[in-house]
């Protein structure tokens, strides 16, 4: 049997038909095309398939995407404004916070609910925020140094 | 009407419907809440979706943590590790049970994964049953034929198993009021890494102390050393009534193998985990005096 499903992807309101089984992941890339998020162990190990529900962490790969109905869901989609990649992303960028980019938008979305708990987090509270994600390539350090550097790009003010 | 063929879904939105559901499909039914064990193991292979999914995460009456008049902790069923790792009541006052949110997974498990999915999975190496076994817990059962209670350790069978009945549902767990005098607990594991990890062994432990620092009474449970968490009975009764000096710590830490009847896996051999009893036992005992020590706990 299939349901229907109302959620909200990046602000924008779909409506989809779904088996009982689908996992949000699958509901993300298949239904809707929303293939920055990816999958990586599919057992809820990596953190490469991350995304915010209701503003929080979630393994999309291990949740149902039937439980996500009017619910607020971000994906690396979501994050930049207007064609402009956020604060985040550019520290990510700068900092060589990418190497293969398998893992990044899972560290991306990891650290946008950090930031936005804890707008200036200890380089072990980045850790810990960021513990459920692995890096293959084992970027480590550049990524932390990335979500430190947008803590303090993002606390500077606003120029004029 | 014909029978739905396949897997159904149904979203309870109270817990009178959630239990009406769950008589209507009774062994048919299997419950989510966040999914961390059961969607993880169906998309791995190793376990099927029930057939008829019943997902209880909008009932919102199960989501509270508090104090109860006499001085436990009631806490229902979806309340989940980030809110026990958050809880102030929790934290210092319940603190092996948050010491053991702390270590479950990882933020995104921890912001999704439940008590109630914890207990009800039934693994024997859940990081809150030992907290809740040294807090002599109870779960609360609720059917379409009533309400029942029941010790954590008469809930908890084995691995994957438990006293639920078919058409029950875990709504919750309760805490009675701490032992008097100053009381400290605390929980400790031994793993591979600070996340995304379970337990080689763990083991939590309750101590409290009257005035002149004897310990009136002393509670130990182990976690993955059985096919349940387990309570640890002869090292508490080496520890009771003594004055916990650190050859009496080591001595009743040594009793706790008694209790373990560990088996070889991934993580360790039954040999390693045995040895390994002793150490986190004693250093769970430590720090549970040491908190029972600190002003104000």
């Amino acid at each position: 049997m299939r349901y229907p499903l109302t959620l909200t992807v990046n602000r924008v309101p779909y409506e989809l038909v779904v088996e009982p089984g689908r996992s949000l992941l699958d509901a993300l890339r298949t239904d809707l095309g929303l293939t920055g998020t990816k999958e990586g162990c599919d057992d809820s190990e990596c953190g490469a398939c991350m995304v915010l529900l209701d503003g929080r962490p979630v393994n999309s790969c291990s949740y149902l995407a039937l439980q996500a109905a009017g619910r607020s869901i971000t994906t690396v989609e979501g994050l930049a404004r207007d064609g402009r990649p956020s604060a985040l992303q550019r520290a990510f960028l700068e900092a060589g916070g990418v190497q293969c980019g398998f893992c990044t938008p899972g560290m991306l979305m990891s650290a946008s609910a950090l930031l936005a708990a804890n707008p200036s987090p200890s380089e072990d509270e980045i850790r810990a925020a960021l513990a459920g994600n692995l890096c293959r390539c084992t970027g480590y350090r550049k990524i932390v140094q990335a979500v430190a550097a947008a803590a303090e790009e993002m606390a500077r003010p606003t120029p004029g | 009407m014909a029978v739905a063929v396949g897997r159904t879904y149904h979203a309870p939105a109270s817990l009178a419907e959630a239990i009406a559901l769950l008589a209507e499909l009774g062994s048919e039914a299997g419950v989510v809440a966040g999914g961390t064990d059961l969607v993880v193991a169906a998309r791995g292979g190793r376990r099927r979706l029930p057939s008829a999914l019943v997902a209880i995460h909008r009932l919102r009456e199960l989501a509270g943590i508090s104090g109860t008049p006499s001085g436990g902790l009631a806490a229902g069923a979806l309340v989940t590790h980030a809110d026990l790792e958050r809880s102030d009541l929790v934290r210092r006052r319940w603190s092996a049970l948050a010491d053991a949110a702390a270590l479950v997974g990882s933020p995104a498990t921890r912001h999704v994964g439940t008590l109630g999915g914890n207990l009800c999975n039934a693994s024997p190496a859940m990081e809150s049953g030992a907290p809740l076994l040294v807090y002599e817990a109870s779960v609360e059962l609720h059917s379409t034929s009533g309400t029942r209670s029941l010790p954590l350790a008469d809930f908890l069978l084995g691995p994957a198993r438990t006293a639920l009945a078919p058409g029950e549902l875990l709504t919750g767990v309760t805490v009675p009021p701490q032992p008097a005098g100053r009381v400290g607990s605390a929980y400790l594991r031994l793993d591979y890494r600070a996340a995304m990890e379970i337990a080689v062994v763990g083991a939590a432990a309750l101590v409290a102390l009257d005035a002149d620092g004897r310990c009136t009474e002393a509670r130990i449970a182990l976690t993955a050393v059985a096919p349940t968490v387990v309570r640890a009975a002869d090292a508490e009764t080496a520890l009771r009534g003594q004055m916990p000096t650190a050859e009496r710590v080591a001595a009743a830490a040594a009793r706790a193998v008694e209790a373990a009847r560990p088996i070889d896996d991934v993580r360790a051999t039954a040999r390693y985990r045995t040895a390994m009893v002793p150490v986190i036992v004693r250093r769970v005992i430590e720090l549970a005096l040491k908190r029972a020590e600190e002003p104000g706990a």
